[in-house]
């Protein structure tokens, strides 16, 4: 490699960008290091590169640099950063230095932030059960190691609350392996961030966590790098030290927009509302870091959380996030302002690897039916509330208050839980059965008559 | 054709990269950039520059680095050892690729897409001195249990057919056979390539009258596509595009199913590969893996890939065409691959269009279409394609570009509902905003196994029609307050949703329903709703009819009848014939 060149003649800055001129022999995507006049070392990384000008994007932001004094070094490589085992239970920024105040882990191994994107034939397909203690989530969109679920709330919902009970409380039924936790925060603030440390703290899971926090007041270009750092460690843990690891993302949301601020300073044409066109691929290379990998023992397991913009499913970012993930665990304002925690929508929640991972030798047989049968009938009573607004209760047929009630039921008694409150699976299947027995049978088209007879609680047998 | 063109690299932006001195290049030929000789394909010549799109990740990739190029369009190879396996979006096999660099896709690897080693039996079925003509069949090879690899005279080859081999084994690298004209001798191998983006030649095109069979009831039945015909599956996420496309790929009653996994999820892919070669075909007892063909270009692998993957499918679609065979392409998704071309139009500083998609989108999906048809081959027999391509529009709103341009060059339109996929109704083809354009095309296939199939159908659409209407009144006053025959309407409709077009791909019985059994059912339930009607206007009620344990078991109908024990639902309309009846009777009573 060539001795380092220090390079001064910027020929302009926008937003996160420099530009630097009369450069030679530098590689796309290599790392650069920013010096202004103070002892403060920026990083950035080259987005351009022709024959003689470089466009860099520096992660802590502009501010403070100026066209002249500005000292650029090109580093020669991509991104890389430590890992080790050791940084469990640390505290990181969203660069992937230490902010708890101990010593950088030392360590040969380093390894590059953007990964590499996995051959589909050497994955396997996930099929473990993660008890998760959340009915909603269990019983009807069930949780899967290796799955990349996300949860798509709304500002002032409790998805940190869940995200957090999640942490705490997800347990695989064979073993009793526990998961590893990393945490990375994009822009979130300082509060919620300790929320979360508090909450993993007090569970005793905080010592095999780590954490990455680019928080709120931090340059938003550093949130671009946040989540890749956090992944290269959680790849690193699962696929070397064949560790099963849980990782939240914390918001997405935000995530996005800094990548449509840079997009936007670099003058691209842009898509939907502004964002680029290629925030898909941009949002897979993050999401499809997720996953299990033949022969290797350890997995990935994603939960990342973002905040549509005024509950809107259709807005780009949950509408791609939706596109790439297996599945969503959407959050609903209405039950949310009924007071029901979790506030899990009960129809536009979905998990796409359910499928595998449940049934006979997984959870038991008459998952699938129970809950295909469990939506159906929500659907139902969706249906006839909004029958009710019209015409009024009374007038409804007494089917459709039938239906009512299983739905008030269903809402305040199977999705509705306490913040410790850790159901088991069984105890999930048989109170689906137990809101399934207020209706008639006959209404029960998803399910076998064997299930009937064997689940089914006749109504003089209810208290 | 051999002549090394080289150059130099003066600008790195993503994917795009801009050489200089490679005088001579040609449009889409394949260049190698750099010190680990990623591959990319010219797409633009401006004076002295070449525009390149690079398939892999450039990054490291600098301006004074080296561009090679043989002046060779992208191409695929062809030849025996497609089936069963499964390639990235430039024909690279996985398999291979994992064997050599583990777990993940590193850069520059370069690996022969065929089995270079294997040997094939070969059977030839013409003899030497023989006049032929590009088409004619030298011999066959058996590559799987379920396809005979047809060995034909390749596009633009005629002559006297100077040697060729005998019955014995050989590798894709051996000669097979030469042909002498005028022009000189060419050396015929098993194996050869063929440029991407150019539509292998047929004779003529023919008009499609077979329908693909597809064992889904609500295709089959109402919104049936032909075989050579093409159709699209629009749906916003979670409708289920991708489960309708598996349960397409598994049971449709085509001989090669070429299987494109365009910037989707990568354990989706890992499912068809697990679950298919386990999966067992009713109709002949062997795994499905012996009929697929699979390119899988996920959403985290380059993007310009993705761009030429669907092209990759086709072109080794069309190769199997040549042979005779009726070849499905699923294509999933679309949107994804028109996504590649935005994103490589605006690293271009190409004028945008509608939604930052490049002018010329209509016109490349147009032409990606238009490579299905049933044609007659150089060969003079039939053979067909058929593409079945999903659409991911954003916000599940049909307006956008791609599902727009898309519905004017297809002829099937199976939109995806958001309500039926949340109450889990799937598939969730809507039967309001579907349509087809191939009923008259396959009418005649349908009416030789019941002349009144047409009718039936024409019947049960026309309730859901009625249905979708009442749903509006019933929205405002509720079911009870409709007149009892408007009730029973709605009482029928609801027994077609859910005793005939939800179908669980998951179930051994249901997953797959043979047109005879669909036409029974269509049966049944007419059954039910002309004596049910008789027995209205003799008093009966809705609810009277609703609570015989004989209506009810409907539901259950297909998960319970096994394709190949249909007379049970004979058995069954005579037991609700009786049922009914006895509602009569009752009545008369009273």
């Amino acid at each position: 490699m060539a001795a380092e060149i220090e390079y001064t003649n910027l020929s302009g800055i926008s937003g996160p960008l420099i530009f630097v001129e009369g450069v030679k022999g530098v590689g796309f995507g290599e790392i650069v290091e920013i010096r202004d006049g103070s002892s403060e070392i920026r990083i950035g990384q080259t987005l351009e590169v022709d024959e003689d000008r470089a466009i860099v994007q520096v992660f802590e932001g502009t501010s403070g640099l100026s066209v002249k004094g500005t000292r650029v070094t090109f580093v020669g490589k991509s991104l890389e950063i430590p890992v080790h085992r050791d940084m469990l239970g640390r505290v990181f920024d969203g660069l992937g230095r230490p902010t708890d105040g101990a010593p950088q882990v030392i360590t040969d191994n380093m390894m590059n932030v953007n990964g590499l994107p996995v051959n589909p034939w050497s994955r396997e397909y996930p099929r473990d059960f993660i008890q998760t203690g959340i009915s909603a989530i269990d019983g009807m969109n069930t949780l899967i190691r290796g799955q990349k679920l996300p949860i798509f709330s709304g500002s002032g919902m409790p998805h940190n609350l869940i995200a957090a009970q999640i942490a705490r409380q997800a347990r695989i039924l064979s073993s009793e392996e526990e998961f590893t936790v990393i945490f990375a925060a994009m822009g979130v603030k300082f509060d919620m961030a300790r929320f979360f440390i508090d909450s993993l703290e007090e569970s005793g899971v905080l010592t095999h966590s780590a954490i990455f926090l680019s928080l709120a007041d931090a340059p938003s270009i550093e949130r671009l790098i946040t989540p890749r750092v956090a992944l290269t460690l959680a790849e690193y843990l699962a696929f070397e030290e064949r560790m099963h690891v849980l990782v939240i993302m914390t918001d997405m949301t935000n995530y996005c927009e800094s990548l449509r601020e840079l997009s936007s300073s670099r003058g691209e044409i842009p898509s939907r509302k502004g964002y680029p066109g290629y925030l898909y691929s941009d949002l897979a290379a993050i999401y499809e870091r997720a996953g299990r990998l033949k022969g290797v023992k350890g997995s990935i397991t994603q939960v990342p959380i973002l905040t549509m913009p005024s509950d809107d499913i259709s807005h780009p970012v949950p509408d791609l996030t939706g596109y790439i993930t297996e599945g969503q665990i959407v959050l609903e304002r209405e039950l949310f302002n009924k007071g029901i925690y979790p506030p899990i929508a009960g129809l536009p929640s979905l998990s796409r690897l359910m499928k595998d991972g449940i049934g006979e030798g997984r959870t038991r047989k008459d998952h699938a039916q129970n809950a295909a049968q469990l939506f159906a009938s929500y659907a139902k009573v969706k249906r006839i509330r909004a029958l009710a607004a019209i015409v009024g209760e009374e007038e409804l047929s007494e089917l459709d208050k039938i239906y009512l009630k299983f739905g008030t039921a269903f809402e305040e008694q199977f999705l509705s839980q306490g913040h410790d409150e850790n159901r088991s699976i069984l105890q999930t299947l048989d109170l689906g059965w137990q809101m399934l027995s207020l209706l008639p049978k006959e209404e029960l088209y998803r399910v076998s008559m064997e299930e009937i007879q064997r689940y089914y609680i006749p109504q003089d047998e209810r208290e | 054709m051999d002549n090394m063109l080289t150059g130099k690299v003066i600008s790195v932006n993503g994917p795009i990269v801009k050489a200089l001195g490679l005088q001579g290049i040609r449009m889409f030929d394949i260049a190698e950039v750099g010190p680990d000789r990623l591959i990319g394909e010219v797409i633009r010549l401006i004076g002295d520059v070449t525009i390149i799109q690079v398939y892999e990740d450039t990054t490291g990739l600098m301006p004074g680095d080296w561009v090679i190029s043989s002046c060779r369009p992208l191409s695929v190879l062809l030849g025996p050892g497609l089936i069963a396996n499964i390639y990235d979006g430039i024909q690279r096999p996985l398999v291979g690729i994992s064997k050599m660099c583990g777990h993940y896709i590193k850069k520059g690897v370069k690996l022969s897409p065929l089995d270079v080693d294997k040997k094939w039996e070969f059977k030839p079925l013409i003899k030497a001195g023989a006049e032929v003509k590009e088409g004619d069949l030298i011999g066959e090879i058996p590559e799987s249990p379920l396809v005979m690899h047809k060995v034909l005279i390749p596009p633009g080859v005629s002559g006297r057919l100077a040697t060729v081999a005998g019955p014995g084994e050989y590798t894709i690298e051996d000669e097979l056979y030469t042909v002498e004209n005028g022009a000189g001798t060419h050396w015929g191998k098993l194996a050869g390539y063929w440029p991407v983006r150019k539509p292998r030649p047929s004779r003529r095109n023919k008009k499609p009258f077979i329908p693909l069979i597809t064992g889904q009831r609500v295709i089959d039945t109402f919104f049936p596509i032909a075989r050579g015909g093409t159709a699209t599956i629009p749906g916003g996420f979670g409708t289920g595009k991708t489960m309708t496309q598996h349960a397409l790929a598994k049971w449709c009653n085509a001989d090669i199913i070429v299987y494109i996994g365009c910037g989707e999820r990568g354990n989706e892919m890992t499912d068809v590969l697990t679950d298919f070669p386990k999966l067992i075909d009713e109709r002949n007892g062997r795994p499905l893996i012996e009929r697929t063909v699979m390119i899988a270009n996920t959403s985290n692998m380059p993007v310009p890939a993705r761009e030429v993957s669907i092209y990759t499918g086709v072109t080794i679609a069309e190769y199997y065409r040549d042979m005779g065979y009726s070849v499905a392409v699923m294509a999933d998704s679309t949107s994804r691959w028109a996504e590649a071309l935005r994103e490589l139009a605006s690293r271009l500083g190409d004028m945008p269009a509608e939604e930052g998609f490049p002018p010329y989108l209509a016109t490349r999906l147009a032409e990606f279409y238009e490579r299905a048809g049933l044609v007659e081959t150089l060969s003079g027999a039939d053979g067909d394609i058929s593409i079945i391509g999903a659409v991911s529009p954003p916000g599940g709103d049909f307006s956008e570009p791609v599902t727009q341009h898309t519905s004017r060059f297809v002829r099937c339109f199976w939109a995806l509902d958001k309500i039926l996929a949340d109450a889990r109704h799937y598939p969730s083809i809507s039967w309001t905003d579907s349509y087809t354009e191939y009923l008259q095309d396959i009418e005649g296939w349908w009416k030789d196994l019941d002349d009144q199939w047409l009718s039936l159908r024409g019947q049960v659409m026309g309730i859901l029609l009625e249905d979708n209407r009442l749903q509006q009144v019933v929205k405002l006053v509720g079911s009870d307050a409709m007149p009892p025959p408007q009730q029973f309407t709605l009482f029928v409709a609801e027994m077609i949703k859910n005793a005939f077009l939800q179908q669980n791909s998951f179930d051994p019985v249901d997953k797959y329903c043979s047109p005879e059994k669909q036409l029974k059912l269509l049966k049944a339930i007419l059954d039910l709703y002309t004596k049910g009607g008789e027995l209205l206007q003799g008093g009966t009620t809705v609810k009277e009819m609703a609570a015989l344990d004989v209506v009810s078991e409907m539901v259950r109908l297909k998960s319970e009848t096994p394709n190949n024990e249909l007379e049970r639902i004979d058995d069954y309309r005579t037991r609700l014939a009786q049922g009914l009846d006895s509602l009569k009777e009752r009545k008369g009573e009273v």
